[in-house]
């Protein structure tokens, strides 16, 4: 602020009058400058550089062998058959995870919309594993919950007299998408719930008037009616679940073998385990191809409801 | 939808049962923080926590005894426990606690304020004074804040490395002001543009300057909007990982960087593991639960009021 202050007084002092008011509109689009020349900087400088990288042979253990190579880390990369293990691990675990919290949250916000005793504790309470940092719920679920063990979970099986599991052992993808899970399901529930809470009572009194019973309400007006912010919560957590990183690190470093291994822990792995800068950087554009296909969808339901978002103004 | 009594009644419970279950992993990390370490590991475990009115002697002497006759005291079980603060005396005290804490103090502190101190001209200017170029902007910044950020880390550490930002704080805040910016330009935006502008015009007819103008007329007029805010950037900044983890991991690690390290912990301090985790998460916890109204907003960039 205190820099845009030093331009406004060389700009605002030579006229008065009409040249001021110019000046002044000029300052005032000027406020954007020190925010975008940030955000050029430390988004687009580092995104040029990954596309350099991704050109280069560049392993940081020969560095002697460095050099651009054209599209041949491209080409490794995509059939390489760990690669497109990866992207599958990667849409298995975000689809999973997107479906369950879809249909958890959804359930869970019907549930809430609803006047009940005790309804800002329940709501409070499941909200709650959103705000828990990822490393925590990550060592929580490993080491309290599910550890064969010791585990709280692994114990109650045990005393139903089952054989002791081990959830991360035997099924580790399983395991992952139950914690990503957990905590997710309260940012899907949070949305919609804001979507239901914006639909109007007059409407569904209206239709169970005319005889309509719950089954066709939810079907008829209620889903209609949350699309918008379906489309939004389901677009944005697919953003976030394709970068999870430390709940995979913390419980299963990828493994057994590449099962849990999604593109963020293979562009890791690649980069600080193997040291190869040139492929992991390959990797990283192709993880930035995926997630601008999101956004672009993302967009273009920002733009629908341009009316709302006055992005169009 | 009507409802008879008893329906209602019923599904009230079911949402009970629910909420209890999925708020269990939190219930159960804080019960394990008050347990003893040899507690932790019981099962059947005890549930509830009652306070020690015993002094610390008599505790270890109890405990002493007890490891005399293990056996014995198994078979009695009880639901009921007796509460401990001394994980947490352990997680601050033996195991360096405070150098995260104070990391992830510093970091999230001066990242959301950098982000608002540039992020809120620019919403301004997005909101009063939209050019043709403002919408492509806005839905770049988008872009920057849904990037992935393993994209962008191999060029982001090595740009850390050579410019001696590795394992510094500096570095993290750069990054994670980085990761707030459009953030706050999405919401601040969204909060002017319910403010009427013909008051910072009068304002401006009688002679308030540009800098007085955010002082006196924009920011208390936007507050409870600026709050929520600065409140979702420090929700994000104090739960980061991958950014942290590559680029600070040692003099520089905050708290989640610091928790990852109980990763191989395996059965072994489940309790002070406990209280460190708990002690991590509160913070963000308690402010989450104040601004659960504007974490919606947040969370969707403002797309969803």
């Amino acid at each position: 602020m205190s820099d845009n202050t030093g331009t406004s007084s060389i700009i605002e002092k030579p006229k008065r009058k009409r040249g001021e008011q110019i000046s002044d509109q000029l300052l005032r689009r000027m406020l954007i400058w020190p925010a975008l020349i940030y955000m050029i900087v430390v988004t687009q400088v580092p995104l040029l550089y990954t596309l350099n990288f991704s050109f280069q042979r560049w392993n940081m253990n020969r560095p002697d062998r460095r050099g651009y190579t054209g599209i041949d880390n491209y080409i490794d990369v995509i059939t390489d058959n760990d690669f497109w293990t990866i992207l599958l691990n990667t849409t298995v675990l975000t689809g999973a995870v997107v479906i369950v919290t879809f249909i958890l949250g959804l359930t869970f916000a019907l549930l809430l919309n609803r006047e009940f005793v005790g309804r800002g504790i329940v709501r409070t309470m499941l909200i709650t594993p959103f705000l828990i940092m990822p490393t925590v719920s990550a060592v929580l679920w490993k080491n309290v919950l599910l550890d064969p063990s010791f585990g709280f979970i692994s114990g109650i099986v045990e005393m139903m007299g089952f054989p002791t599991p081990d959830f991360l052992g035997q099924s580790p993808m399983g395991s992952v998408i139950t914690i990503v899970a957990w905590q997710w399901t309260p940012f899907m529930m949070l949305i919609l719930l804001a979507g239901l809470q914006s639909l109007s009572h007059e409407q569904v009194e209206a239709a169970q008037i005319d005889g309509a019973g719950p089954p066709n309400i939810l079907r008829h007006i209620v889903l209609p009616h949350l699309q918008r912010y379906i489309e939004i919560a389901v677009l944005m957590e697919i953003l976030f679940i394709l970068s999870v990183f430390g709940v995979i690190f913390i419980t299963t470093s990828g493994g057994p073998g590449i099962q849990t291994t999604n593109l963020s822990y293979a562009i890791y792995d690649e980069a600080f385990s193997n040291r190869d800068i040139g492929d992991a950087s390959t990797m990283g554009i192709y993880a930035i191809i995926v997630a601008n296909i999101v956004v672009a969808f993302f967009v273009q339901v920002l733009r629908r409801g341009s009316e709302d978002v006055g992005v169009s103004s | 939808m009507r409802l008879t009594k008893w329906q209602g009644m019923f599904l009230t419970a079911i949402t009970w049962l629910i909420a209890l279950i999925m708020f269990f992993p939190i219930f159960w990390m804080l019960v394990t923080s008050l347990k003893t370490e040899r507690e932790a590991f019981n099962f059947p475990p005890a549930f509830i926590p009652v306070p020690s009115f015993q002094s610390a002697d008599a505790d270890l002497a109890d405990e002493a005894v007890a490891t005399d006759d293990e056996a014995e005291e198994d078979e009695s079980y009880s639901i009921f426990f007796e509460a401990t603060l001394d994980n947490y005396r352990r997680a601050i005290f033996d195991a360096d606690f405070a150098t995260p804490l104070i990391n992830t103090l510093w970091i999230t502190v001066l990242s959301t304020f950098a982000a608002l101190l540039m992020g809120i001209p620019a919403a301004y200017a997005l909101a009063y004074k939209p050019d043709k170029q403002s919408n492509f902007t806005l839905l770049w910044l988008i872009s920057t804040r849904m990037l992935p950020p393993a994209g962008v880390i191999v060029p982001l550490f090595l740009l850390a490395r050579d410019l001696s930002l590795l394992d510094t704080r500096l570095g993290i805040i750069i990054i994670y002001t980085g990761m707030n910016v459009p953030l706050v330009i999405w919401m601040m935006r969204s909060f002017l543009l319910d403010v009427p502008y013909e008051i910072l015009e009068a304002g401006r007819m009688d002679g308030v300057n540009l800098l007085q103008e955010f002082r006196y007329l924009v920011l208390p007029l936007v507050a409870p909007g600026l709050f929520a805010t600065a409140l979702l950037c420090m929700i994000f900044s104090w739960n980061e990982f991958f950014f942290a983890f590559n680029i600070a991991k040692s003099n520089a690690e905050p708290l989640t960087v610091y928790i990852s390290s109980f990763k191989t912990g395996r059965g072994q301090f489940i309790a002070m593991m406990s209280a460190a985790s708990t002690l991590s998460v509160l913070p963000v916890v308690i402010a989450g639960w104040f601004a659960q109204k504007q974490l919606v907003q947040g969370l969707t960039m403002g797309a969803v009021k």
